[in-house]
């Protein structure tokens, strides 16, 4: 029998740690944290060999709670810092937990990159379509016409569909949960972590407070709802067409493939190197 | 193996650094491309695998220094090299490494600025951004370059302070500096004094990694140790984790600046030529020292007594070195190729004690031995001259 979530906190959560944490009552942040402690007891993974970094906003503070080796770096930020920490220890797994805009906005520009270099890394994004944290102001993932704080009259942007976008940019591996298919995102999260190579897990997640208010949604069980509703798998969104996925939400593996990894990749560097120095002698 | 001998080697300033990183234990450098500090990168990315070391190309500088602190948290001492564009863009993470006390060198290899500005020409444009380019009171230590034995002697400084006190520690270097051939002989690498991080000698239990000391420089355990504990860069309590109590939120600041006050006579670093009987004399640093030696020399060969202090460290701005100096002399010149960013620090510290005298370029050529000679010419007459 699996251990209940109480036995994992007992396991996984840090009793020198100044609680409560900053989050709200009913936030998907807490289901996406138990899924993966499901997903690291699964795997047996000792804590040592555990690195959790994140970026700024509220998904940010997970790593604060949780007793592993933990990284609560700047906005945007955390594929770089993991991507260090990954080259310098590669025996290490290295998680990197990032927010929609975390992951997208501010750091769009390591997330594209970090998928194309192939790095063994799992890189896991809290989408809740909106800057929680900061107020809820419009993120890169808030949908055409919501209400935010910064778009009261209506947000005029596109938003990004992140997992299709890490599939483009080249992750080996890529796949969609939300925070009401729970089960679905500790097995997605597992199954990246065994993934030699780039691996992301999006799970759409409910901001209740800052969003589902706003957009008379509702409260964070409403959200669930919809999410229930909105979810059809990446089977039965094979044989839809675009116009009756505009409203759904792809769940399930995206991608999975088997490239070369950097890591790997860069051992022969090492050895062709030392065989040239040697031969130079200098 | 055969034994190591000393070799006298035709080297550029910024091959010297690569030298001296080497020579430090350095084995991970991120970076991104940039005129005049590429070449850095280029022989890193030769040389760094070759002894176990990883270098990588990031997307930008944002990510550059980001990678190089992740790799200093997983044990690994690590760099990056840049000029002034790549080094506004790195300000926000160089303020982590200050705020989590996370060791780890940066090298600007300065050009002309502000934005793009003059990318083949020499500036020491980025002197105050480098002290204060990041938000916030913030502890660094930072060095200047003058020639290419520089170049490799003071990377090595710079590595040894950044593990010691666990502080970013930038060395400026300049376009003149880095692309300057000169004849060369380094130390061996069994003949450099490296300095490492303490790591954790108590049980993992009882690790508190930002505990108060006597030295106010916790040890430092790696990723992976088994001492797990948490990083962050917001203000946090001795456990690493955030914190908003004023009290320890006081001592987080206090310990951080302390630490490097702890160390000034260590981390103070400069050269003094001609100072026990100068009249007055000359403050300089990076490439500007050397034009300032020689207009030195000349000078003493006219009769003249001038002095000059080569400053190695710009920040913590040595004070208590230069002070004895200005109550002795009645006037001291500071040429700077910007518009005055060491002469202030002079001017702040200075306090009327003597008269302070600019000399500044910012066209993108050396201040020459001979415009410092004609100034120390006038300036022989005395304060007024
Ligand atoms: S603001 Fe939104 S995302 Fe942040 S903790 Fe509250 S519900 Fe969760």
């Amino acid at each position: 029998m699996p251990p209940s979530i109480q036995a994992l906190t007992h396991i996984y959560f840090r009793h020198n740690k100044k609680f409560p944490h900053v989050w709200c009552p009913g936030c998907g942040n807490g289901i996406v944290m138990g899924a993966l402690l499901r997903a690291i007891t699964r795997l047996e993974l000792e804590k040592d060999e555990v690195v959790l970094a994140s970026g700024i906003g509220c998904s940010g503070r997970m790593p604060t709670y949780l007793d592993f080796n933990t990284l609560h770096t700047t906005h945007g930020r955390a594929l770089t810092f993991a991507t260090g920490i990954k080259l310098a220890n590669p025996a290490l797994n290295v998680v990197a937990i990032m927010g929609d805009g975390d992951a997208t906005a501010i750091g769009g520009n390591h997330l594209i990159h970090a998928a194309r270099r192939n790095l063994n890394l799992t890189a896991i994004i809290i989408n809740n379509s909106i800057y929680g944290m900061t107020g809820g102001q419009y993120s890169p993932t808030t949908p055409f016409g919501s209400t935010t704080t910064t778009s009261v009259y209506g947000h005029i942007e596109h938003a990004f569909s992140i997992a299709e976008l890490a599939v483009t940019a080249g992750a080996s591996f890529v796949a969609r949960s939300t925070v009401y298919h729970a089960a679905l995102a500790d097995q997605l999260i597992e199954q990246a972590m065994v993934k030699p190579g780039f691996a992301v897990v999006e799970i759409i997640s409910n901001c209740h407070v800052q969003y589902g208010r706003r957009n008379q949604i509702g409260n964070a069980i409403d959200m669930l709802n919809l999410f229930k509703e909105q979810a059809v798998t990446v089977k039965k969104a094979a044989t839809m067409d675009s116009e009756e996925l505009r409203e759904k939400i792809t769940i399930g593996v995206l991608a999975d493939r088997d490239l070369p990894i950097s890591t790997n990749e860069y051992k022969r560097i090492r050895e062709q190197a030392r065989a040239d120095q040697g031969k130079k002698s200098i | 193996m055969t034994e190591e001998k000393r070799v006298r080697r035709l080297l550029q300033g910024n091959e010297a650094i690569v030298y001296g990183a080497l020579a430090a234990r350095c084995r991970f450098f991120a970076g991104y491309p940039i005129t005049p500090a590429s070449e850095i990168a280029e022989q890193l990315s030769v040389r760094l695998p070759a002894v176990n070391g990883t270098f990588i190309q990031m997307e930008d500088e944002i990510a550059s220094i980001g990678a190089v602190i992740g790799a200093s948290l997983a044990g690994v001492k690590a760099m990056t090299a840049t000029s002034g564009p790549g080094f506004s863009l790195m300000q926000e993470n160089l303020g982590f490494a200050c705020a989590a006390e996370v060791p780890c060198v940066i090298v600007n290899v300065m050009r002309g600025g502000p934005s793009t500005g003059l990318p083949t020409s020499p500036a020491q444009g980025d002197v105050q951004m480098a002290r204060w380019g990041t938000h916030g009171d913030h502890p660094i230590i930072v060095l200047a370059v003058s020639s290419v034995l520089d170049s490799f002697t003071i990377t090595v400084k710079a590595f040894n302070l950044s593990e010691r006190y666990r502080v970013p520690v930038l060395v400026l270097s300049d376009e003149v500096v880095a692309h300057t051939r000169e004849s060369v002989e380094l130390p061996l690498n069994s003949e450099v004094k490296v300095v490492d991080r303490i790591a954790p000698g108590m049980p993992p239990d009882w690790y508190k990694p930002y505990q108060e000391d006597a030295r106010g420089v916790p040890p430092m355990a790696a990723f992976g140790d088994g001492y797990r504990h948490h990083v962050t860069g917001l203000v946090h309590d001795q456990d690493g984790f955030p914190t908003q109590n004023p009290q320890e939120v006081e001592k987080f600041h206090h310990r951080l600046s302390m630490k490097i006050t702890k160390g000034l006579d260590d981390i103070q670093l400069t050269r003094k030529f001609y100072m026990e009987d100068a009249e007055f004399f000359v403050i300089a640093y990076g490439s500007v020292a050397r034009s300032a030696l020689r207009a030195v020399e000349e000078a003493r060969r006219a009769g003249i007594r001038a002095g000059l202090v080569q400053l190695i460290t710009l920040f913590p701005f040595p004070r208590r070195t230069l002070i004895p100096y200005l109550q002795q002399c009645h006037s001291v010149l500071v040429p700077e190729l910007n518009l005055g960013q060491i002469s202030r620090e002079v001017q702040r510290i200075n306090q009327g004690l003597c008269t302070v005298v600019k000399q500044n370029r910012v066209d993108g050529k050396l201040i020459t031995p001979q415009e410092i000679y004609s100034r120390l010419v006038k300036l022989s007459a005395g304060p007024a001259g």
